[in-house]
């Protein structure tokens, strides 16, 4: 007994140190996770302290990660140019739940915070959204993508297409090139994402005159067989299935199809965006399908090379759009810091009205879109591109 | 004062105690946060730890005193976070006080959970053991479902529901209050600490005084031996029921008060993984033991706060923290350790009280 006493005491012994360790590189050298910042901001004081939210573990990591990783690169770059502007960049995980994202922004905030990247998610960035709001701290978020988010609060914006949008967007673009005559939906309804992008797809399927032969539904917990769905979609003649969720479910749905023989046009939105680097998915299963996303890694402009040259180089993976919308974000907050003729020791509540006042007022150009232009709601307006995944890559339609 | 505090039996000292320690960390809390001495991180950790010490409390009634193994308590404060929040926004206009509408708010989401733990309760308490664990589970989900496909919307004519998909046609200036998987969105933050340390106290007075009452009895008696008791005379079902609906409607308070702390609510936040959180908290406080129950759920809601500068690798030090807490809490050499220096600073005189 008193062996087994004496061995728990050292476990816990090491447990404590472990912690010790954790807390003490924490505090003396904020931006440890943060990675290369970290020589550059011990020798420059006088950086902005950017934040940001994200789910960092858990089923939508993929997402956190490349937004935290895009961000990185932008950051980087800005630090390593002439700039006068220069980032601090810390992000905290959030794991898709809005309590845990309100613990992040917190934590967060007393780190000092000046200006947030929001939330890379819809419904922890509407939690986070309130907060921001409350403290008048400005927040640009790169890819929550729901009306909630923005509504109401002047000080929030999107780098990212609002949910309607996507729909709607969606719905002309099959409209417009035809690429379906009979239409099936199979959507999450407990996810507040898909059933936005669902809703206003209908709407507009609607008005176009598309038909909509087959309209299913998944939830939580039941989101492993769709043979269901299928067979539905399949019994209806639907020659295209439009799948707006995230990748998960997707690549679950294509390979289902392809065990039944089910091969229509698929449609996605940019939550399929990731599929491609998902672990364990056979990507020849995802030949022929189709997304709306404005982002396109494989488009040759320098500034989109570059990117996702460098992306590649250090995290060995092809960027998706959450990366490039990051990324963008912090371009965005550059060009509006220097306009603004802002200055790091300024309180978050002074950047707050002054970003405010550049946001809705300047265009920006990025990897997402040229000619971005938010207006006074905090909705960012820029065209979407259609893709198609070929030979394990994305390429652009049209 | 210490003749009196001698007299009083070894159960209402400990009650006591749990009083003082709740009333202190309130004060020494609202002192800190007063000067602004206290991280924006932990303020903002106050109103959920409230809830979750009230969760953990009112599942140990039903885990500790009854002795019955639920699994579906996460349901009862979905349907009391939904139903309170739903009549908060509902109020709004006719109750302008905010501290009043939260206490209506949390009123009405106890009855609602009350009343759901009651139909539950007669199906549910028919059954032992294993059985009701998992039929408690299933009913966690039910709630969960139900809620990710209820529509209700407010408009100059009332109230209006529907299922699946939203047909409420509301006139114009009319508000979608409850949005199936959409949750509750645009919730006045009206939940504050003292709000919460009132329903921590509330809660507390109300487990402490059923279970040393007659019916106290009774539930524990249907606990230890079930024939015994019924042999005896005593109304199992009256008495289950009574406990499980008591803790049903806590929850249900507790859950009204987590959700007014977020601007925004969704049914999927109170999934089985809540229910095993919460079920964790008890089962690390000690069954039956409400100030364990407290201590415990407010360690670990900070917790996972406080491991953040491990980044990804946090969750993994929390297992291993809570597998070393579990293990040196069943040590039977630290218990010893733990009670002899409990006996040595409660006096000699009541050594034998304290084994």
């Amino acid at each position: 007994m008193k062996k087994k006493l004496i061995s728990l005491m050292l476990a816990f012994a090491m447990a404590l140190s472990l912690a010790a360790c954790g807390s003490d590189s924490g505090s003396t050298s904020a931006p440890a996770d943060s990675g290369d910042t970290a020589d550059k901001s011990a020798t420059d004081a006088a950086v902005f302290k950017l934040g940001g939210t994200g789910p960092l573990t858990g089923g939508a990591a993929i997402y956190g990660t490349a937004a935290k990783n895009g961000a990185q690169i932008a950051v980087d770059e800005i630090n390593a140019s002439d700039s006068t502007i220069k980032f601090e960049l810390k992000y905290e995980d959030d794991t898709h739940d809005a309590e845990k994202a309100v613990n992040a922004y917190n934590a967060l905030k007393d780190w000092g915070m000046q200006i947030s990247l929001g939330s890379v998610t819809s419904k922890p960035c509407e939690a986070t959204s309130a907060e921001t709001y409350a403290d008048r701290i400005f927040a640009l978020t790169p890819s929550a993508s729901s009306t909630a988010t923005t509504e109401g609060k002047d000080n929030m914006f999107q780098m990212c297409f609002m949910d309607p949008n996507q729909g709607s967007a969606s719905a002309q673009y099959i409209a417009d090139k035809a690429l379906g005559t009979k239409i099936a939906i199979i959507w999450k309804n407990d996810d507040v994402y898909s059933k936005g992008i669902h809703d206003t797809f209908v709407e507009k399927a609607a008005e176009l005159n598309l038909a909509v032969v087959s309209d299913t539904t998944f939830a939580d917990g039941n989101d492993t067989d769709f043979s269901v769905q299928l067979a539905d979609a399949q019994t209806n003649g639907a020659d295209l299935v439009f799948l707006p969720m995230y990748y998960q479910p997707a690549s679950l749905i294509f390979a289902q199809a392809n065990s039944m023989g089910y091969a229509p046009t698929w449609f996605g939105v940019d939550g399929m965006d990731g599929i491609l680097t998902m672990e364990g998915f056979d990507s020849s299963l995802a030949e022929g399908v189709m997304l709306l996303t404005p982002f396109n890694a494989d488009a040759t402009d320098e500034k989109t090379a570059a990117f996702v040259a460098e992306y590649q180089n250090r995290f060995g993976e092809v960027p998706n759009q959450f990366a490039a919308d990051a990324y963008d974000c912090v371009y965005a907050y550059k060009q509006a810091l220097e306009a603004a003729g802002a200055t790091p020791d300024m309180s978050a509540e002074e950047l707050c009205d002054l970003m405010i006042e550049q946001f809705t007022s300047m265009t920006f150009d990025g990897l997402t879109g040229a000619g971005m232009t938010w207006d006074a709601s905090g909705a960012v307006s820029k065209s979407p591109k259609g893709m198609v995944i070929e030979n394990g890559g994305y390429v652009g339609l049209d | 004062m210490t003749m009196k505090l001698k007299k009083l039996s070894k159960t209402s000292r400990r009650n006591y105690l749990t009083y003082a320690l709740v009333i202190l960390a309130f004060v020494l809390l609202q002192i800190l946060s007063g000067t602004g001495s206290i991280s924006s991180s932990l303020k903002g950790m106050l109103v959920p730890i409230c809830a979750y010490v009230v969760m953990a409390i009112s599942l140990n009634l039903t885990v500790g005193v009854l002795g019955e193994l639920s699994l579906g308590h996460a349901g009862f404060m979905s349907m009391g976070a939904f139903t309170g929040t739903a009549a908060a926004i509902a109020l709004q206009n006719v109750i302008p006080i905010a501290p009043l509408r939260l206490a209506v708010a949390m009123a009405i989401g106890a009855a609602f959970a009350a009343l759901a733990g009651f139909l539950i309760g007669i199906p549910v308490l028919r059954l032992k053991g294993d059985y009701l664990a998992i039929v408690t589970l299933a009913f966690g989900e039910i709630i969960k479902s139900i809620f990710n496909n209820l529509y209700v919307g407010m408009d100059s004519e009332g109230l209006h529901f529907s299922l699946l998909s939203d047909n409420t046609n509301l006139l114009d200036g009319g508000k979608l209050i409850i949005g199936g998987p959409m949750g509750i969105g645009g919730i006045q933050k009206i939940s504050t600490f003292a709000a919460g340390f009132i329903l921590v106290m509330l809660t507390l007075m109300i487990v402490f005084n059923l279970v040393n009452s007659r019916a106290g009895r009774a539930i524990m008696a249907v606990r230890d031996n079930r024939i015994a008791a019924e042999s005896i005379g005593v109304n199992i079902t009256k008495y289950k029921m009574m406990a499980f609906v008591t803790s049903a409607a806590l929850a249900g308070a507790a859950g009204s008060l987590f959700a007014m702390n977020y601007s925004t609510i969704v049914a999927n936040k109170f999934d089985f993984n809540t229910s095993i959180l919460v079920l964790v908290f008890v089962v690390l406080g000690g069954l039956g033991n409400m100030l364990g129950s407290i201590v415990a759920a407010a360690a670990l809601t900070i917790l996972p706060e406080a491991l953040r500068q491990f980044s990804d690798y946090r969750m993994l030090v929390y297992a291993i923290v809570l597998i070393l807490v579990m293990l040196a809490t069943n040590n039977p050499t630290l218990r010893s350790y733990l009670d002899r220096a409990k006996a040595a600073v409660t006096g000699k005189g009541r050594k034998k009280e304290a084994v």
